[in-house]
């Protein structure tokens, strides 16, 4: 395999690194598209309903369907919006979310991943900033529903990072490293995180639904209240964009928490990149019964328990591990 | 210093929006979060049935009732052909009074149980509103086989009812008992357990038994209260008075107590139903009754209790075969008022929990 972190950049090198980077932008489509269907399949059979099966055997094109429809609608920009910000809100949205992927080592020879020392920090750090895409999009949208949908998102995602990155921090301590694919090594030889960072797999789930904003957190979008949130105004493509995002994040997020708490690719007998999709598509299943069972938390008891009851028991959690971790 | 500048916001909701159960519009002015203002805006749906009962002959305005509150058109029929016969003073067969109270209570159950899966949905959980559609289809089929209709039935008629119950379809209702039985104590397993629900609802949309009864609330948002008042015991109609079964009361007057009513008034309808089905005996389903119904000059007013508070209905007469004027006490409509005094001062987010709660159905409202 093409180590391309270590050699210098060459031509050959630069040609590797643009198909790898397409060839990894195409799989994750291809994932997230199947996750939008396979969502609305198992939702349908929770909800005693058929679920999508008119487009193609057993619905499988239905998501494809959606997509096409999606790109060939008209691109409508509402005539009070702030033109230049709504047109970027959804790219600023979107190209975090598809950045992020770069970080996660999807098997043990790291295919076309950056194998970088930081990794768990830029995961953080890159995918904040899809918040400010979330609120320029409800900012520039210049509507009421879109304004108060994009402010809950904001509170809501920067209330939830900080239990989300104290409950990975316990990881690191054990670990002594930040790099994503030495955590898994470091599992592979001794025991998966979550026995021992069960507290912390358990707020990271939780402040992980948070930060997807999706069932019971889904107040961003909730439906029934502000009809869509922050995208109400987008349509077609643009629209496309923020639901891609979504989707993405739910599959890094899962991804995330296969690689720290789950082993990540690690495991007997089968190639490492089954074992990597088989805890992925389980966190992914847990997320979507989740929405098939939850009600929706409502507004100030969501911040009440980031601030409440999260975050304390996150920082007590930190300091047990690291007491551990001294002795 | 200067002090931050905010200004109060003029939202609109509806009249379509996800979770006004129809087109009912609500203009809240908003603060930040908080509601300081909340105007109910109706008639979107109004079809104007008052107006136009009086040119129809009252057997021909039973279909209209069917559209006024249509998840409990049963009801609203008999609300109809029971003012008529207390009218006329009219003798109903024994086995149509029977038909009637099994159709009415069965219908009820069908309303509460829609009302428990909506109110779920409008909370943000999706599934119990496909789930509760299993058991109603139960009841829909059941109502399909009696009169031909899943909605609207246009079931009752002065004097009885219009159809006999079918071959088997006793049977099939006794069956019905102990699978919807089985069903509400899984509802109350699934729901009335829940964290997030409990948070939600327990402690919202307060108010007291004098304001209650100050702003003529009927039905299961007065019984929240605690205030004992149901049409069924306290001014028996029908045949009610033979059937033994409690008028379920809560305690604190919030959205929690309304749904949990829900659900035991569901329990007790369906013992009322047993109690009918066991009761029933062979006979008339339409008693003697002339050819053109002419209701004696004067003014009637009948009340019943509806799945939504007291249905009224009153005739003015001048002794015709056509009403002179027909007023609709419609439960939602009424019930609605309080609306405006319950939002203001909450918080954005109760507003859906709120409105919810107070289980109207527009069709009821805009009459």
């Amino acid at each position: 395999m093409l180590n391309w972190q270590s050699s210098p950049l060459t031509g050959i090198g630069f040609l590797g690194m643009v198909i790898g980077g397409v060839l990894i932008l195409g799989l994750i489509l291809g994932i997230v598209t199947y996750l939008i269907y396979f969502e609305r399949k198992i939702i349908g059979w929770m909800q005693l309903r058929i679920g999508p099966n008119r487009v193609g055997p057993f619905g499988l094109m239905q998501s494809i369907a959606d997509v096409l429809k999606l790109l060939i609608k008209e691109d409508i920009v509402p005539e009070n919006a702030d033109r230049s910000l709504f047109l970027l809100a959804p790219i600023i949205a979107f190209v975090p979310s598809f950045m992020v992927l770069a970080l996660i080592p999807f098997t043990a020879t790291h295919v076309f991943t950056s194998n970088t020392q930081v990794g768990l920090l830029l995961y953080l750090a890159l995918s904040s900033i899809t918040i400010l895409g979330i609120v320029l999009g409800g900012w520039a949208s210049n509507n009421k529903y879109s304004l108060l949908g994009g402010m809950r998102s904001a509170a809501q995602m920067v209330s939830y990072e900080i239990p989300l990155g104290m409950s990975v921090i316990g990881v690191v301590l054990l670990t002594g490293s930040l790099n994503l694919n030495t955590i898994v090594v470091a599992q592979s030889r001794h025991i998966w995180y979550i026995i021992p960072q069960i507290v912390g797999f358990i707020i990271f789930m939780i402040a992980g639904l948070a930060e997807l904003n999706r069932t019971p957190f889904d107040l961003p979008e909730a439906e029934s209240e502000l009809v869509a949130g922050y995208f109400t105004e987008y349509s077609g493509f643009r629209f496309a964009f923020f639901m891609l995002t979504e989707y993405v994040y739910v599959f890094a997020l899962c991804a995330l928490a296969t690689t720290l708490f789950l082993g990540g690719w690690s495991g007997p007998f089968l190639p490492s990149w089954i074992w990597f999709a088989i805890k992925t598509s389980a966190c992914i299943f847990f997320i979507f019964w989740v929405r098939a069972t939850m009600p929706r938390i409502r507004g100030d008891q969501l911040m009440g328990f980031a601030w409440k009851v999260l975050i304390p028991v996150a920082l007590a959690n930190l300091i047990v591990t690291a007491g551990v971790a001294l002795l | 210093m200067s002090t931050l500048r905010s200004e109060e916001m003029i939202l609109n909701v509806g009249p379509q929006h996800p979770s006004t159960h129809g087109v009912f519009r609500l203009v809240v002015t908003i603060d930040g979060e908080e509601i300081v203002d909340a105007d109910p805006v109706v008639g979107y749906l109004h079809r104007g049935t008052e107006k136009l009962a009086e040119n129809l002959q009252y057997t021909q305005i039973i279909p209209y009732t069917d559209r006024l509150d249509y998840l409990a058109s049963m009801i609203n029929n008999y609300a109809l052909v029971h003012a008529v016969e207390y009218a006329l003073d009219l003798e109903i067969p024994e086995r149509a009074e029977h038909l009637r109270i099994i159709v009415m209570e069965l219908n009820r159950i069908a309303s509460h149980l829609l009302f428990v899966g909506a109110y779920l949905l409008d909370l943000g959980a999706m599934s119990p509103f496909l789930y509760v559609f299993q058991e109603r289809e139960r009841i829909v089929q059941l109502f399909t086989e009696i009169c031909g209709a899943r909605l609207t039935y246009n079931y009752m008629r002065i004097g009885g009812v219009k159809w006999d119950a079918p071959p088997g379809w006793l049977q099939k209702v006794r069956e019905f008992i102990p699978f919807m039985r089985e069903k509400i104590r899984m509802y109350d397993d699934l729901i009335s357990g829940n964290e997030i629900f409990l948070n939600r609802v327990k402690g919202t949309g307060v108010f007291t038994q004098e304001e209650a009864i100050n702003h003529s609330l009927s039905g299961i948002n007065l019984r929240s209260t605690g205030f004992n008042w149901d049409l069924r015991k306290n001014q028996p109609y029908g045949i009610y008075d033979r059937f033994d079964f409690d008028v379920v009361l809560g305690q604190k007057g919030d959205c929690f107590d309304r749904y949990w009513l829900h659900m035991l008034e569901m329990e007790q309808s369906l013992r009322i139903v047993e109690q009918a089905v066991e009761a029933i005996g062979d006979g008339l389903i339409l008693g003697k009754v002339p050819k053109l119904i002419r209701v004696p000059a004067g003014e009637y007013y009948a009340g019943i209790e509806g799945a939504r508070g007291e249905l009224g209905v009153y005739i003015v007469s001048d002794g015709k075969d056509k009403p002179y004027r027909l007023k609709l006490r419609r439960p939602s409509f009424v019930n609605l008022q309080i609306l405006r005094k319950l939002l203001i001062g909450q918080s954005m987010s109760n507003l859906i929990a709120i409105l919810g709660a107070v289980d109207i159905v527009l069709g009821e409202v805009d009459g």
